[in-house]
């Protein structure tokens, strides 16, 4: 439905619900007076009968707060109190004449409703002036009446189409509102087709400060009224750039209601340069998403990954990386990061990116000012273990969730925001700070799962429950290493056979997979080998005794396993005596076939004792071996590369400097 | 003191070019075009010597009667250079050299940019505002 219809179905019901007969005329003669026959005091009563923005254009005024005197020039006084101001304003604005609210309209009535509560005479020049924002004391209640029109409906048939299609235009213009009106306090003066410009324009001259103490007053009153309404509180959509409303809108009201607690009415210069706590906190968690360490660095081509997630230019990303790396080295410390980070909110909120980094977010100001937080929390920990399934990117959008969420005391929805965002917020506004912290270490280290991860998720999906879980988990990583060089021992023993290969000490440096704990009945084999032991009289083997540990049985493990079946066919000849730096544990294997029995008598406890001693010797001798081997090789190496030095300084041109 | 200054790619093209805009600014760019080829002659003339035993600053590549022209290049053949007034005899080689290194530290920094691509134009505000600073001192 077109906006023409609209208006006359909103303007017949109207005057219908309250009792008067449609006037036609009236639309036709914009400066005639209102029509004689007083609109009877159901006009507040009946708000609900149609869902149209005059009307509720004209309930709005009645809902504000009545103020004092304010009589249009135009209209004749023939009524008193709200409703008459309702008749004047959409009479000012020009719907009159129109015929409709168009968004020109609605605009210059939004503003003369500011202007009326504010005291000002309802009349175009108060526009002119700065006004606060027009303050609405909708309920929800309205939204309920306006939906439940089709049941308060008792008039003929035709009215209900007329309602369904009023609420679909509502809604239509709702949406058109937001997107266009991003602050009512501009007013077009102008004929519709140039208002866009001007109103794009005003909101500049208003100033940032402006609006933000018009936030303020909006905060706490409209949000349990419908959004849309309230929509134009904060936004300033109308600077630099045409970015998206529905994100700045989001933003500017986490911005300025970031900004209320801190320096309610204290306009510093460098204001919107100033980082808040909660502010600080979310960049540090982003920071540690991308690099768990804080006291490192991010990578230039990580955070550009991640900046250029925000959307911006690049040659404004580029020129926002230039104010705040401040020492060139392609790399962001934390201070660095928080005020790139802050500077890409800030233009993000339309600010314009200052000439220079402000002070107040030079690195040793940012380290000063705020200290680091608490790494030592338990999450941090649990960077390296919590690596979970949804790997998904985190979207810098996220940021201004996040910033919204910061807030966590509006639970309203904000539904200017598209659907994404909002079911993002949705979600997001209903969880802590908390969670965003156990959010961060949930991302691995690698920042490039940064970008694969879709929009719709959010921080409902890990609780500070799951992140204390993960911080658990981390204690178990560390044993592996060990077993990983084991097992890297047992293979560069297959390796030294075969001496054509030239072992490096990579042999021991890649973690193969350990093998499973060996089965008991190998035990008894390896337990009689403990006898051999005092035999062998090792030394570095006694050490191992130490921490005979039940890690330690699966570590020495493998490696005997394959010394036995390698020295099985030599183990005749060979016996305690050879270098200790060779076939010890195999000599042990070897001998311990004749005593198969000895050691079943002992306990089971002695006996892994034992067996773990004697793997742990094994082990050591092994490793001993290699190390020889190893050495070896490296000598080798080296003559090579002596060889190929010196060939290579004689077919080296001779070249005068 | 600098009349005009470029930044020329490995490939001969031009990735930032600035001149006093008092004067025609072609004819500039056209000094700075045909500088190119001695620039060439000169990175030719150290032979197939590693780079490392080149000197990087190339000293006066040649002069006009209005203007000299000075040249730079760095490791990873990036040209810079320089055309000055031949009236501001005060300009030393010394200066000249220190102009080099500034610009080209202030070169690395817009490489460190990682939004930077290698091969764009350079866009940076800093480089442009050490630029201006070097060409504003005209004496």
């Amino acid at each position: 439905m077109e906006k023409g219809s609209l208006i006359s179905h909103a303007s017949s019901l109207f005057w219908e619900g309250h009792g008067v007969p449609w006037a036609p005329h009236l639309l036709q003669r914009p400066g005639e007076k209102t029509p004689q026959p007083s609109p009877p005091p159901e006009n507040r009563h009946s708000p609900g009968r149609c869902g149209c923005s005059p009307s509720q254009a004209r309930r709005r005024a009645k809902d504000a707060p009545p103020a004092q005197g304010g009589r249009g020039t135009a209209p004749a006084p023939a009524f008193s109190g709200p409703a008459a101001r309702a008749e004047q304003i959409t009479e000012l604005c020009g719907a009159k004449r129109v015929g409709y609210f168009g968004p020109t309209q609605f605009y210059v009535a939004l503003k003369l409703i500011a202007a009326a509560q504010s005291g000002l005479p309802v009349r175009i020049e108060s526009i002119q002036c700065e006004l606060p924002l027009p303050r609405f004391m909708m309920s929800k209640t309205d939204g309920e009446i306006r939906f439940g029109n089709p049941a308060e409906l008792h008039g003929t048939k035709m009215q209900i189409p007329y309602l369904i299609t009023e609420k679909n235009t509502f809604k239509r213009m709702d949406d058109e509102d937001k997107q266009e009106t991003q602050s009512p306090t501009m007013s077009p003066l102008a004929s519709p087709p140039s208002s866009p410009p001007h109103y794009q324009r005003v909101p500049l001259s208003h100033g940032y400060s402006k609006l933000r103490s018009s936030t303020e007053q909006m905060h706490p009153a409209p949000y349990d009224a419908r959004q849309p309404l309230v929509q134009p509180e904060g936004a300033s959509t109308g600077g630099p750039g045409a970015k998206p409303p529905r994100h700045q809108t989001s933003l500017i009201r986490s911005f300025s209601v970031e900004r209320e607690p801190q320096d309610n009415n204290s306009n510093y210069p460098d204001e919107p340069w100033r980082i808040t706590e909660e502010q600080r906190e979310y960049y540090v968690n982003q920071f540690r998403s991308l690099q768990p360490d804080p006291s490192s660095f991010i990578s230039g081509s990580v955070a550009k990954n991640f900046f250029t997630k925000s959307k911006l230019s690049i040659p404004e990303l580029s020129y926002i990386w230039e104010l705040s790396d401040a020492d060139c080295d392609g790399a962001l410390t934390l201070p660095e990061f928080c005020a790139a980070f802050h500077l890409i909110v800030a233009r993000k909120n339309g600010y314009p990116l200052p000439e220079g980094l402000p002070p107040t977010l030079q690195p040793e100001y940012l380290q000063a000012a705020f200290p680091k937080p608490k790494w030592e929390c338990a999450l941090f920990d649990s960077y390296s273990e919590s690596m979970p399934a949804n790997q998904q990117p985190r979207d810098l959008n996220r940021m201004e969730k996040l910033s919204i969420k910061d807030m966590a005391d509006f639970p309203v929805p904000i539904q200017d925001v598209t659907g994404d965002d909002k079911q993002a917020l949705k979600n997001t506004v209903d969880e802590v700070l908390p969670k965003d912290m156990s959010e961060d270490p949930a991302t691995p280290k690698d920042s490039n799962s940064l970008k694969a991860r879709p929009r719709s998720r959010s921080y409902s999906s890990t609780s500070i429950e799951e992140a204390m879980k993960r911080g658990e988990d981390p204690p178990t990583p560390p044993p592996r290493p060990q077993k990983t060089h084991s097992r890297a021992s047992s293979l560069d023993l297959n390796k030294v056979f075969q001496p054509s290969v030239p072992a490096t000490k990579s042999g021991l440096l890649p973690p193969p997979p350990a093998l499973p704990p060996r089965p008991c009945p190998s035990q008894p084999e390896q337990a009689s080998e403990a006898e051999l032991h005092p035999q062998l009289n090792r030394a570095p083997s006694q050490a191992a005794e130490s921490s005979p540990t039940k890690k330690d049985l699966p570590y020495s493990q493998p490696p005997s396993k394959p010394i036995r079946r390698k020295f099985r066919p030599e183990n005749q000849a060979t016996e305690n005596q050879e270098p200790s730096t060779t076939v010890g544990g195999p000599a042990s294997v070897a001998a311990a076939k004749p005593h198969p029995t000895v050691q079943k008598q002992s306990s089971k406890q002695k006996k892994a004792i034992q067996t773990a001693i004697r793997k742990n010797k094994e082990a050591n001798a092994v490793l001993a071996r290699l190390n020889s081997e190893l050495q070896q090789q490296l000598k080798e190496v080296h003559q090579e590369r002596i060889a190929l030095e010196n060939q290579l300084e004689q077919l080296r041109p001779v070249t005068v400097l | 003191m600098a009349v005009c200054v470029a930044v020329i790619a490995k490939e001969n093209y031009p990735l930032y070019i600035r001149s006093v805009p008092t004067e025609n600014e072609l004819k500039f760019h056209y000094m700075v075009h045909t500088s190119l080829d001695v620039v060439d002659e000169k990175i030719s003339a150290m032979g197939k010597a590693l780079v490392d035993q080149r000197e990087l600053y190339l000293g006066l590549l040649y002069p006009t009667e209005d203007y000299k022209v000075y040249g730079y290049v760095t490791n990873s053949r990036v040209k810079f250079v320089m055309v000055v007034d031949s009236s501001n005899t005060a300009l030393r080689d010394n200066e000249i050299r220190s102009m080099f290194r500034k610009l080209h530290s202030s070169y690395t920094d817009v490489m460190c940019n990682p939004f930077y691509n290698p091969g764009d134009c350079i866009q940076s505000r800093a480089f442009d505002s050490m630029v201006t600073s070097m060409m504003i001192q005209v004496c």
